[in-house]
């Protein structure tokens, strides 16, 4: 029987393939192998012989099945292998391309301005950019013949002949989203109003349209105050700056009084800004505390109710965070420019997260 | 608005150093935008005295001169005619800029003799042209810093200037007396009041002044005389310096001394020549039409209404904005009637409005001047007229009176505190309104005639809060709305167009912002370009119209990048576009814009040409990413910027159009300048319906145990029968065991036959009770062969 096993395994260790393992298969422990007829001379035996020879047999058949997978699995092993030394690909090769789309920095100040009003109670509303003569002047305490319209350089809609009416106007801000929201809303009221407006200008840093926030509080106790410590923390949280330092300077705007136009402490060395640091100021806001007449005209008692306004350049903002030199292309869709600036689509901004990476 | 320190001084008397006034201007609302300090430019320079001069070895023209300075005794070569012993001069020395040759000087060589330094001329260090040679100073101690002795002696050489905006509402800030009350008001020094003493006429004036009765209520008040035997020379030098250090050119002592009664008080005067006046003058409104040519040189034709000021001859001024020319003062004027009139403020600002004149006559009367001070600028004119040119008097003639400009707010000191948010005194809002010029009775605060923009008790409100510095205010935290987590703030709308924008990017393409107005001819190519949406004065004709769409500026920042190289592009934009000129004729758009290739050429073979099959999977996951239902109907038929056949419509219902995809129309493209075929889509995420359902629970999901089953079909059809017919009509054959079916392959003519195609699909059976047997599978086959076969009259592929 020791003959029978070394055969065996000997054969085993030495098949080349998963034929020669089969026929050896047959040969040994298949129906008609040695070891099957070797079982069959078990009836033959004596009791006691069957004792020891039954067991052994079993044994070896075990044995050579084992050793039967255990070569198999070796000679695939070694298959495999040898197929995949053969299987080799260049990974310096350029991955398969897939198109980077981004969002435009506007859109990406304009979530982040969200994100950090919504914190303060802030909605967001929205009103058209053609707008009448009433809600971007009159409503705002500009009448006709205020010189402030002519400074806006405002663009006015053409007027059909036998139309009496004002010209309409592209908003030259978002203060009307003021009007109409306190006409919708009634007080209190806390509004932010994100969009384009437009200005007749066009230089090194103007553009026709622009993007400004315009942002409404109204309550009964409201103060200036109140509006300061409202853009300290704006401005905290969207420069992403532990402190800041603003300044507010008296100004004159027709639809608040007092009016103040805030400076923010910044350095500019190297052409890079900082915030929050340094001996310059740059102006960054136009606010103040709503005329009682705009009050009054966004259908809310002034008498009764006071609060504070104040409005952003959207583009402007993301200029000084995000380090974008210059205003025109802001609009001209260079692809360059939008990959460069622009920005994932899941940058998604919040507060709990951060607001840029 | 500029002035100098000391014409400041004039009305101020204060020991402010300039950088205290300056802050505080700006503080006040006054905000300071340039300091020009000659002092800073010419500090370093200290006079020195030549002790020895002797010629140049080597030079007929240069001298060797040894100059006394404060660092010992120096030699410099200089090439003056002046340069002499005993002058005591300027000394450059070595390492100093110098501002009028933009150099620093070194230690030279010249012609062989060391040269350490330089002395300036008057125009080596900015002061005047004189280049003639050195300054030569007539006092003046070796060592001496020449600013010192600058201020003492040329004072004006080294008078700060400073320029500041003033806002609309500040006309009292127009004139350098205004500015100086509202630093007093601040506690930066004393107010100097000038003395008020009419000059005494000493005869009638030979010119009368009449108003009509309709233009009183555009000129109330109008005061003037004539001042006759006058020398209209140049003015004295020290007019001359203020007008230049402001950026004005000297011109004569009439017209110099009428700008610095501008500049001085914000009183614009007028001077007529009498000898060119014909009889008396006559305020009146403009019939229309009459003509004039102005003080520019330039003819203004007369609107009707407005007001002109006209002699015998006609107009001879355009009332409160600018003179005539006919009787404009000359060098050889001898007789001269002086005119100080109050006019409304906003009839100047439509008359110069409609005329298109900007002189600083309308400037400021449209914003208003004080109306009190009419009679006495003319009187205070007078006298420097006197004074500068000689002459004699006539008594004044006045028209009109004052205009009543009485009114009185409440100063509510509680108010004040309350809307200002900050612990001001009632005692300093109280100095603070007096100081200005207001008049307290009880807290009755009467406004003075200078501040046309005080309107109610808001504007006392600023006046003390810009006095008292809002550069002190402290923050104050503003209080939560409600107690606990803020609730979200965005309206669906607003959620759906920021989720649209991440869904566009995330399908790489890039996002865009263009101009919403566009061309014209953009414009009509896609259903615009009308008058309703036409700009009255646009800057440009690029930019004369609102856009229908976003398509147009898409492609045009499209043709950019491809002329820059840029070949394979995904531009999207979301915003408005306008239907109308009217404010809410605007609709909110998606659209996003796929030209070239899908991507560069590249080793795996992806590349190849965007087709419409791309920008319909990204209109779809678009229409996804807002919610929109996921069974809608695909028409043709939309407007006429896309290719006819190679478009669809994303309806829900005909008239409910979601989104269209497809082929941009190629005449657009080339009447856009585009390279190449381009896809599009563009979403109206407004006609979107909202959910109904509210709340986040989702439907409990039907998992089934049994296996489905896919079997495939091809159908040969006519070649325009539509995909989505036939996979309707098979999805119809059983709607509770088909759960899907999908067009797997396309063949056209060939072996199918001319004018017909194959179309392959595949249906799964999904079982919900039973396992599907053969013949059950073949029932349902058999189903779809026949709905098919009805709907498109397809039959099955042999």
């Amino acid at each position: 029987m020791d003959d029978l096993k070394a055969k065996y395994l000997g054969q085993i260790a030495d098949a080349g393939d998963e034929s020669a393992l089969e026929a050896i298969r047959v040969a040994a422990v298949g129906k008609k192998g040695e070891v099957a007829l070797k079982m069959r001379e078990l009836g033959k035996m004596t009791p006691e012989e069957r004792q020891v020879a039954g067991p052994a047999l079993n044994a070896l058949k075990d044995e050579i099945n084992s050793a039967l997978s255990a070569r198999k699995a070796a000679l695939a092993d070694a298959a495999l292998d040898e197929r995949l030394r053969t299987e080799w690909l260049d990974v310096t090769l350029p991955s398969r391309p897939r198109r980077q789309g981004t969002l435009h920095p506007i859109s990406q100040a304009s979530e982040e301005l969200t994100a950090i009003f919504a914190e303060l109670g802030f909605s967001v509303a929205e009103g058209p950019r053609i707008e009448t003569d009433w809600y971007n002047f009159d409503a705002l305490n500009i009448p006709g013949h205020h010189p402030a319209r002519a400074e806006m350089d405002t663009f006015y809609m053409h007027r059909a002949p036998g139309d009496n009416r004002p010209p309409h106007v592209l908003r030259t801000h978002t203060s009307p989203v003021q009007i109409r929201s306190m006409e919708k809303q009634g007080a209190p009221i806390r509004v932010i109003c994100p969009g384009g407006v437009y200005r007749a200008d066009y230089d090194q840093t103007h553009t026709p349209m622009f993007h400004q926030v315009e942002g409404l509080a109204i309550d009964k106790d409201i103060s200036m105050a109140n509006l300061k410590w409202v853009l300290e923390e704006f401005v905290k949280a969207f420069f992403e700056v532990d402190d800041v330092e603003l300044r507010f300077r008296a100004s004159h705007f027709p639809f608040t009084e007092p009016s103040a136009e805030v400076d923010i402490r910044c350095s500019w060395e190297g052409g890079q800004l900082k915030i929050g640091e340094g001996d310059d100021w740059m102006e960054i806001l136009g606010s103040g505390m709503v005329h009682p007449k705009v009050i009054e005209a966004g259908g809310i008692d002034p008498e009764v109710y006071q609060g504070f306004a104040f409005g952003i350049g959207i583009d402007r903002l993301a200029m000084l965070k995000y380090g974008i030199p210059d205003l025109r292309a802001f609009f001209d869709s260079d692809l360059r420019w939008l990959r460069h600036y622009g920005f994932a689509a899941l940058d998604l901004p919040n507060l709990h997260g951060g607001l840029s990476r | 608005m500029k002035f100098t320190l000391s014409w400041l001084k004039d009305h101020l008397e204060t020991d402010a150093s300039v950088e205290e006034i300056v802050e505080a201007l700006t503080d006040l609302g006054l905000e300071v935008e340039e300091v020009v300090n000659p002092a800073d430019r010419l500090k370093d320079f200290t006079l020195g005295k030549v002790i020895h001069a002797e010629k140049h070895p080597d030079a007929d023209k240069l001298r060797v001169c040894k100059v006394d300075t404060d660092e010992g005794e120096m030699q410099i070569i200089c090439g003056a005619p002046n340069a002499r012993e005993g002058i005591t001069v300027v000394v450059c020395k070595p390492g100093m800029y110098i501002p009028g040759l933009d150099i620093t000087i070194g230690v030279g060589k010249i012609r062989g003799v060391d040269s350490y330094g330089m002395m300036a001329s008057e125009r080596e260090l900015e002061l005047s042209d004189e280049h003639d040679g050195i300054i030569e100073l007539p006092s003046g101690e070796v060592g001496d810093r020449f600013v010192d002795w600058l201020a003492e002696n040329d004072p004006a050489k080294v008078d700060p200037v400073i320029d500041i905006a003033i806002t609309p509402n500040r006309p009292d800030a127009l004139g350098v007396a205004g500015i100086a009350r509202d630093l007093a008001a601040r506690g930066l020094g004393a107010l100097k009041i000038r003395d008020y003493t009419p000059v005494p006429g000493e005869y009638e004036s030979p010119i009368k002044v009449t108003i009509d009765e309709d233009t009183l209520d555009g000129c109330p008040l109008f005061t003037g005389r004539v001042i006759r035997g006058v020398k209209n020379g140049p003015s004295p030098q020290w007019l001359q310096d203020q007008l230049k250090a402001i950026g004005l050119r000297p011109i004569s002592a009439l017209v110099d001394i009428t700008n610095y009664m501008t500049y001085d008080h914000n009183r614009p005067l007028h001077v007529f020549d009498v000898d060119k006046v014909a009889g008396h003058l006559r305020v009146h409104r403009a019939a229309g039409g009459e003509t004039l040519t102005a003080l520019d040189e330039k003819e203004y034709t007369l609107q009707p209404g407005m007001m002109a000021i006209s002699d015998d001859n006609g107009p001879e001024s355009i009332a409160g904005i600018m003179g005539g020319e006919e009787t404009g003062c000359t060098g050889e004027t001898v007789n001269v009637f002086l005119e100080s009139a109050y006019w409304n403020h906003v009839q100047i600002a439509l008359a110069g409005r409609a005329l298109k004149i900007n002189s600083d006559a309308r400037y400021r009367f449209e914003r208003g001047v004080d109306p009190e001070y009419t009679l006495e600028g003319l009187e205070h004119a007078t006298q420097m007229i006197l004074d500068i040119c000689g002459g004699e008097a006539s008594k004044v003639v006045v028209a009109g009176k004052v205009p009543d400009h009485s009114r009185a707010y409440k100063l509510d000191a509680e108010r004040v505190q309350s809307l200002v948010g900050m612990d001001i005194p009632e005692s300093d809002q109280r100095q603070t309104l007096t100081r200005l010029g207001f008049r307290l009775e009880g807290n009755m605060a009467h406004v003075p005639s200078w501040r046309p923009d005080v309107m109610g008790e808001a504007d006392l409100v600023e006046e003390v809060a810009r006095v008292a510095s809002l550069t002190k205010l402290e923050g104050k935290p503003l209080s939560r709305l409600t107690a606990g987590i803020p609730k979200p703030v965005m309206t669906p709308k607003q959620r759906r167009q920021a989720m649209a924008r991440r869904t566009c990017a995330a399908l790489g393409y890039n996002e865009c912002v263009t101009y919403t107005f566009i061309d014209k001819a953009a414009a009509a190519l896609f259903g615009g370009g009308d008058d309703a949406t036409m700009l009255e004065n646009p800057i440009s004709s690029e930019m004369s119209h609102m856009r229908p769409a976003l398509l147009p500026g898409l492609l045009q920042a499209a043709a950019r990048n491809q002329a820059r190289g840029f070949m394979d592009l995904a531009l999207f934009e979301a915003g408005p576009a306008f239907h109308g000129g009217e404010p809410g004729e605007q609709h909110s758009l998606i659209s996003g814009l796929l030209v070239g290739r899908t991507g560069p050429k590249d080793v795996q073979g992806a590349s190849r040409p965007v087709d419409v099959y791309d920008v319909k999977a990204d209109a779809e996951a678009v229409l996804a990413a807002i919610s929109a239902p996921a069974k809608v109907q695909i028409l043709r038929g939309a407007r006429e910027w896309w290719h006819p056949g190679r478009h669809g419509k994303i309806c829900l219902g005909p008239k409910k159009v979601l989104g269209v995809f497809g082929e941009l129309h190629p005449r657009v493209l080339q009447a856009m300048d585009i390279k190449g075929p381009a896809m599009a889509f563009t979403i109206w995420p407004d006609e979107v319906p909202l959910p109904r359902k509210s709340g986040a629970t989702r439907q409990a999901l039907e998992l089934r145990d049994l296996q489905a089953v896919e079997r495939d079909f091809a159908f040969v059809v006519d070649a325009e029968i539509e995909a989505l017919t036939l996979v309707n009509a098979a999805a119809g054959a059983d709607k509770v065991l088909i759960e899907d079916v999908r067009v797997f392959d396309e063949f056209i003519g060939g072996s199918v036959g001319e004018g017909k195609k194959s179309l392959a699909i595949t249906v799964r059976l999904q079982p919900t009770e039973k396992t599907l047997k053969e013949q059950d599978i073949e029932a349902v086959s058999a189903r779809i062969v026949e709905k098919v076969a009805k709907a498109t009259g397809g039959v099955l592929r042999g």
